[in-house]
């Protein structure tokens, strides 16, 4: 049959390029609390709807409402504020240094700590991460010094990855955080892998993966799915959809005609799909995926629905693509300020504890920038021996490593 | 032009020549590509024609090859080379053999377009020279442009080549002749003969040398930003060095290579990828077996060193001038 209308290219465009207003009339917000949550034990296909809406817990008030509600006391959600205000800090304050010349590069993650921080604070420290660049916030959580991670950015002589790395690949096995790669997608499925080898040791630790929006378009994701779906790992398989790649849009990922959430469907993975930028609804769906996960009915897809805030890194210049308001307008608002409210109608916390908390954080990550930089920068130049850059290819070096050594002088 | 602009101009062209020419890849489309290669492109020739990717280089090469197999000539940007990884069975498997295992029935006039190379404190993920696992594959043919003339006359040849070529772009040539000398501020393309690059159409055949200083006491053979570095050093070591820039790895100009090598009876290979199975040792077993009896001291290499490219260490790594003359010297020592 001959076709009678000639074929047409769709490429997506996203609602508003620059010196457009912000357009979010495409977003559907369910009400906080209207998300019913089902019991772990549910069979997956009862659970699909889930995929499709967004788990809310705290309300226009600062209420935190509905049965995904996980009734933190107040300690704990004083504890989540200030670990991701510590956070925000930090990423101030690296960002500056870079611009400053003392490193190369930087990646904020700012109005997404959420993510991190209540994913960290939900699980077990001793659970495995498989981060992308972008969770710097689970570090963080889990206590790992900052002064350490200050050190990789810098890449100056107290590196504990030798300056080999570019700034932000952080790696701590201490702390249970898969070294970060740059390679998008590839931790996904391997955070599937440990999880496997977690199930054969009949092991009690399980495993998160994390990856963006964008990169779900990897052959990688798809592998991660498959395996967890095939061997019931007990991981938990995180998309952060932050609504941007780099100049992007999740239109260009495959996000116009379906969510991210409903990729999981496919596999008969149950999914989660999250207001990533409320506290309270990021750690009750991890624990609810965690929950899943220890009691041997496998992994959970979660789609934490958030807004990339700030540039992509210190290489992008977002007003080049997107309205420069867009993120202020943001109608999911920012994390921390929505934490903060919710302690204050509970009535704990006040604007003094506030400006307090606001100093002491950044005094924390000032005093640890100064010891930092007492061991070099990547601008001033103290850093490894060169002779260190030939350690680690193998477990032993071959000769021609060492006569390469050599031929540099060492 | 820079190479940059070079670049841009190329696909300008052949797009306007050619109506199956199109242009895809990761940021590319309204953005214009994270170096701006492709810069005004979408707007000039449609969404249709020049449009962003989701994050899949599989995706990216297979979608590639099913255009040429149609009868399109695309242009497809990898952001990084240290990105075509997941890539390459697409590449490997499908694009290089297609005209072989159908008997030139269907093939695959793809142009891959790659930034490569140091230099820019990218660590490991954005500094690889990855040319050698592309020039070990029968079917594909590589091109690395040394300068913004070239660059567009070779980007020209290879989109109407009607074989896949993996043309890979030092990005630390983006913006000037980089010598190796990153202590000092590089001079800008408008300040160099090959920054003058004719508007309209024109090609750098593929397949063919370009002596850029021609001398008598030792053949250097080069390509890329390397090509540079040994001008430096052979000025720093005062050598009357002869100067090639391979410009296409693959068929590599294996008369200019013979032709020099039997004059100066001495080469030394310069490559910033890793030194073991890099293109150097290709080059040095075809010196051998075409030059040996000219041949007055050993073939030296002077490459990256065998280790993944570290971040800080990033001018310990790349084979600078210093390297290149100590290997120069070496070749004029017996
Ligand atoms: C395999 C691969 N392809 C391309 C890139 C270049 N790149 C780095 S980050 C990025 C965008 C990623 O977007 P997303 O997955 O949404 O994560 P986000 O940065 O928004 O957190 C791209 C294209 C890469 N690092 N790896």
């Amino acid at each position: 049959m001959k076709n009678t209308i000639p074929l047409q290219l769709h490429v997506p465009e996203p609602p508003a390029r620059p010196g457009q207003a912000p357009d979010f009339s495409w977003l559907q917000i369910p009400e906080a609390g209207s998300v019913p949550r089902p019991d772990t034990a549910t069979e997956p296909q009862e659970m699909r709807p889930l995929a499709y809406t967004l788990i809310r817990v705290l309300d226009e008030a600062g209420a935190a409402v509905g049965p995904w509600n996980p009734r933190l006391d107040p300690e704990t959600l004083r504890r989540g504020l200030r670990t991701m205000m510590l956070t925000r800090a930090y990423d101030e304050r690296m960002f500056r240094a870079q611009r400053q010349g003392k490193t190369s590069f930087y990646m904020r993650c700012t109005g997404e700590e959420a993510i991190g921080v209540a994913q960290a604070m939900a699980l077990d420290d001793r659970d495995m991460i498989f981060p992308t660049y972008r969770q710097q916030s689970i570090l963080i959580a889990r206590g790992w010094p900052l002064v350490d991670m200050m050190n990789q950015v810098f890449s100056n002589t107290q590196d504990r990855l030798k300056g080999r790395q570019m700034p932000i690949m952080y790696s701590s096995k201490q702390a249970s955080f898969f070294s970060i790669a740059g390679n998008l997608a590839t931790q996904f499925p391997q955070a599937v892998g440990w999880a496997m080898a977690s199930a054969i040791k009949h092991d009690d630790r399980i495993a998160a993966g994390f990856i963006g929006e964008g990169a779900t378009a990897e052959g990688d994701f798809h592998h991660a799915l498959t395996f967890a779906s095939v061997y019931g790992a007990p991981v938990i398989l995180n998309i952060v959809n932050n609504q941007y790649a780099i100049s992007s849009f999740q239109g260009i990922a495959g996000g116009e005609h379906s969510t991210f959430a409903a990729r999981a469907l496919g596999y008969g993975l149950p999914a989660l799909r999250v207001d990533g930028n409320d506290f309270l609804a990021v750690y009750a769906a991890t624990r609810w995926a965690a929950d899943r996960a220890r009691s041997n009915r496998g992994a959970t897809v979660i789609e934490h629905f958030s807004y990339r805030a700030t540039a992509h890194s210190t290489s992008d210049d977002p007003s080049k693509y997107r309205p420069a308001e867009e993120a202020a307008l943001w109608p999911l608002g920012d994390p921390i300020t929505r934490l903060r409210a919710h302690l204050t109608a509970l009535g704990e916390w006040s604007d003094e504890r506030q400006a307090q908390l606001s100093t002491e954080v950044d005094n924390e990550v000032q005093q640890a920038q100064r010891e930092a930089e007492s061991y070099g920068t990547l601008g001033t130049g103290e850093h490894h021996s060169p002779a260190t850059m030939f350690d680690d290819v193998f477990k032993e070096m071959p000769w021609h490593l060492r006569r390469q050594r050599q031929e540099l002088g060492f | 032009m820079n190479m940059v602009q070079a670049l841009n101009s190329a696909m300008d062209v052949m797009m306007a020549r050619d109506d199956n020419v199109v242009v895809f890849g990761e940021d590319v489309g309204y953005f214009g590509g994270v170096f701006r290669c492709t810069e005004g492109l979408q707007r000039k020739y449609g969404r249709d024609r020049v449009f962003d990717t989701p994050i899949a280089e599989a995706g990216i090469l297979a979608t590639a090859v099913g255009m040429g197999v149609y009868g399109l000539r695309p242009i497809v940007e990898i952001q990084f080379a240290d990105y075509i990884y997941p890539a390459t069975d697409q590449l490997v498997s499908t694009a290089a053999r297609l005209r072989y295992r159908s008997a030139g029935e269907f093939t695959a006039p793809i142009t891959v377009r790659a930034p490569c190379g140091g230099g820019i404190f990218g660590g490991q993920t954005h500094s690889q020279s990855p040319e050698a696992i592309f020039t070990h594959v029968c079917g594909l043919k590589t091109v690395i442009p040394s300068n913004p003339y070239d660059a567009k006359g070779l980007l020209i040849s290879a989109i109407e080549d009607d074989d896949p070529v993996i043309f890979l772009e030092p990005k630390r040539l983006y913006n000037g002749p980089f010598d190796g000398h990153h202590e000092r501020p590089v001079t800008p393309w408008s300040e160099h003969e090959a920054g003058e690059v004719p508007d309209g159409h024109y090609t750098v055949p593929l397949g063919r040398a370009s002596v850029v200083r021609e001398g008598e006491d030792v053949t250097v053979l080069a390509y890329g930003t390397m090509v540079h570095v040994a001008l430096a050093a052979a000025t720093e070591a005062e050598l009357d060095a002869e100067i090639i820039d391979l410009r296409t790895l693959v068929p590599v100009d294996i008369d200019t290579i013979v032709a020099s090598v039997t004059k100066t009876g001495r080469c030394v290979i310069v490559h910033e990828a890793t030194r073991t199975s890099g293109f150097g040792a290709e080059l040095s077993a075809l010196v051998q077996e075409n030059c040996f009896h000219s041949l007055e001291s050993p073939i030296a290499r002077v490459t990256g060193w065998d280790t993944p490219y570290p971040h800080s260490l990033e001018w310990d790594y790349f084979p600078g001038p210093k390297r290149v003359a100590e290997g120069l010297r070496r070749a004029m020592e017996d």
